[in-house]
């Protein structure tokens, strides 16, 4: 006879006990993305890291795809679903071309990215998506989303597991808020400037964040790639 | 005479073996007006002859492109062609999602052969009315020419046409058709011409509006090269000149205006 404590059943023979299941699907692949939007270019910067709670899958899986010569798309979550929901943004604007003979626009593609979301709203993709490019009029923009399709366009952006850490470094630098600078246009130079030290400095804090950040730099020239070093810790 | 008798529907063989319904399909794509299709060993050039219903009517489109790696040239009936366009998209774009690489041009020739059969063998139904020509680069095996009939072959060539007169164009071809292996991609275009100029009638001749040429190849996605920018290769064809190698005047890669 073993010892029992006061409300203790002790029974010899096996017993049923509910277990309950849940379909999870979703998996947070981590990882920060940004989009900053000039006078007549944007630069979109993600670093490449893919993680899975505490371990790391991969060092070099980029996040930012080119779609067009105007238009890049960074998405940030469960990198499943942003593999898919690419490919499907690249049918879509493949079927548009064979229609119509021509890009879609960067704001058209804006559009379709949110009916494309909104269409999964009862099973989601985790995508934090950011899109940005060159307009009608050759400016810079950026277009940021949720998981289910709500966008607007913005000067600057950022998501993912650093972006409480970033934002507001952006929102003071590029936005210049809570400062009595004046505001003035910045350079392509200067905001490349930005970008990078933003990356370089949640790459210190956020774990999630590092390996290599990739640049898309996007001008009437079209879109011109440029890859750095991040810490790898 | 007999003809009569047995032509009322796709699944009567007649006393002779034959399925008239799939030749009368055939004559739909010999009433349409030409397209030739011809390949070097680094690209495929199709060249068609656009036709207007008047004076004041646009010119048929006859050039699509399926994929940056394959376009398709035909003669027919054209609706018939944008739903076996359509359907080879859709082809090529689950290729890609599910192989990650290109679709090959055999297999989706393949397809198309499987696709047409089912309009040769089912009550009610009837052939597709239209001739296809593909042309197609691929990275491994390089450039292919394939032509897809109403009655399901689907057969590669080094050249090849279809449509109204296209016995002349054929003629031409044949008796150059040695010399297509080694030469660059303008003259290839300048043999097409002469082809294609051979189809057409008395009195007519090429302009910059009723003719359209598709190229692909290595290095160069499918393009068309339409209006204004044939203006080069129909000056070489009037005079007579042997084509020189010009190569600023085909745009590489991607053209997103033109299709």
């Amino acid at each position: 006879m073993f010892s029992t404590y006061p409300g203790q059943v002790v029974v010899d023979h096996p017993v049923k006990v509910p277990i309950e299941h849940r379909f999870d699907p979703y998996v947070d692949n981590g990882g920060t993305l940004l989009s900053i939007a000039g006078e007549d270019f944007c630069v979109v910067a993600a670093d490449t890291r893919l993680s899975e709670g505490y371990s790391i899958n991969s060092r070099y899986v980029p996040k930012s795809v080119k779609l067009s010569d105007k238009t890049v798309i960074s998405m940030g979550g469960c990198y499943a679903d942003c593999l898919t929901l690419t490919k499907k943004i690249q049918q879509s604007m493949e079927w548009y071309h064979h229609a119509h003979g021509k890009t879609m626009s960067t704001a058209a593609v804006a559009q379709m990215l949110s009916i494309m979301l909104y269409q999964k709203r009862f099973f989601p993709f985790y995508s934090w998506c950011i899109l940005g490019g060159l307009d009608e009029e050759g400016k810079g923009a950026v277009y940021t989303y949720d998981p289910v399709g709500s966008y607007e366009r913005e000067s600057c952006r950022c998501a993912g597991s650093a972006s409480s850490l970033i934002q507001p470094f952006l929102d003071n630098q590029i936005g210049f808020k809570n400062q009595a600078s004046q505001k003035k246009t910045l350079s392509l130079d200067q905001v490349l400037r930005i970008t990078k030290d933003s990356f370089t400095s949640a790459t210190e804090r956020d774990i999630y964040t590092g390996d290599y950040l990739e640049l898309f730099v996007i001008t009437s020239k079209g879109v011109e790639v440029q890859k750095m070093d991040l810490k790898k810790d | 005479m007999f003809r009569n008798q047995y032509d009322n529907d796709i699944s009567t063989w007649s006393p002779q073996g034959r399925l008239h319904q799939i030749e009368y399909a055939l004559e739909a794509v010999k009433q349409g007006s030409a397209s030739v299709g011809l390949r070097s060993n680094t690209h495929v050039v199709l060249l068609a002859l656009k036709r207007s219903s008047g004076e004041l009517a646009s010119h048929q489109q006859k050039l699509f492109r399926i994929d940056n790696h394959m376009g398709i040239a035909i003669a027919g009936l054209v609706s018939d062609a944008r739903v076996l366009s359509n359907f080879m998209r859709t082809e090529c774009m689950k290729s890609k999602m599910m192989y990650d690489r290109p679709m090959p041009g055999s297999r989706l020739v393949s397809l198309i052969g499987d696709k047409a059969q089912i309009n040769t063998q089912n009550y009610g139904r009837r052939p597709y009315g239209v001739g296809l020509l593909v042309g197609n680069y691929d990275e491994d095996t390089g450039p292919h020419l394939y032509e897809c009939l109403p009655n399901a072959n689907c057969l590669e060539y080094f050249a090849v046409s279809i449509g109204a007169k296209s016995q002349s164009a054929k003629t031409y071809l044949e008796k150059f058709a040695k010399d297509f292996g080694e030469i660059d991609v303008d003259a290839l275009i300048m043999h097409g011409l002469h082809a294609l100029r051979e189809t057409l009638q008395q009195d007519k001749e090429l302009n910059i509006n009723n003719c359209s040429i598709g190229v692909v190849g290595k290095g160069q996605d499918w393009h068309v090269v339409e209006g204004d920018r044939l203006k080069a290769y129909l000056d070489q064809l009037e005079s007579g000149v042997a084509p020189a190698a010009s190569a600023e005047d085909l745009p590489q890669g991607e053209a997103m205006d033109t299709e």
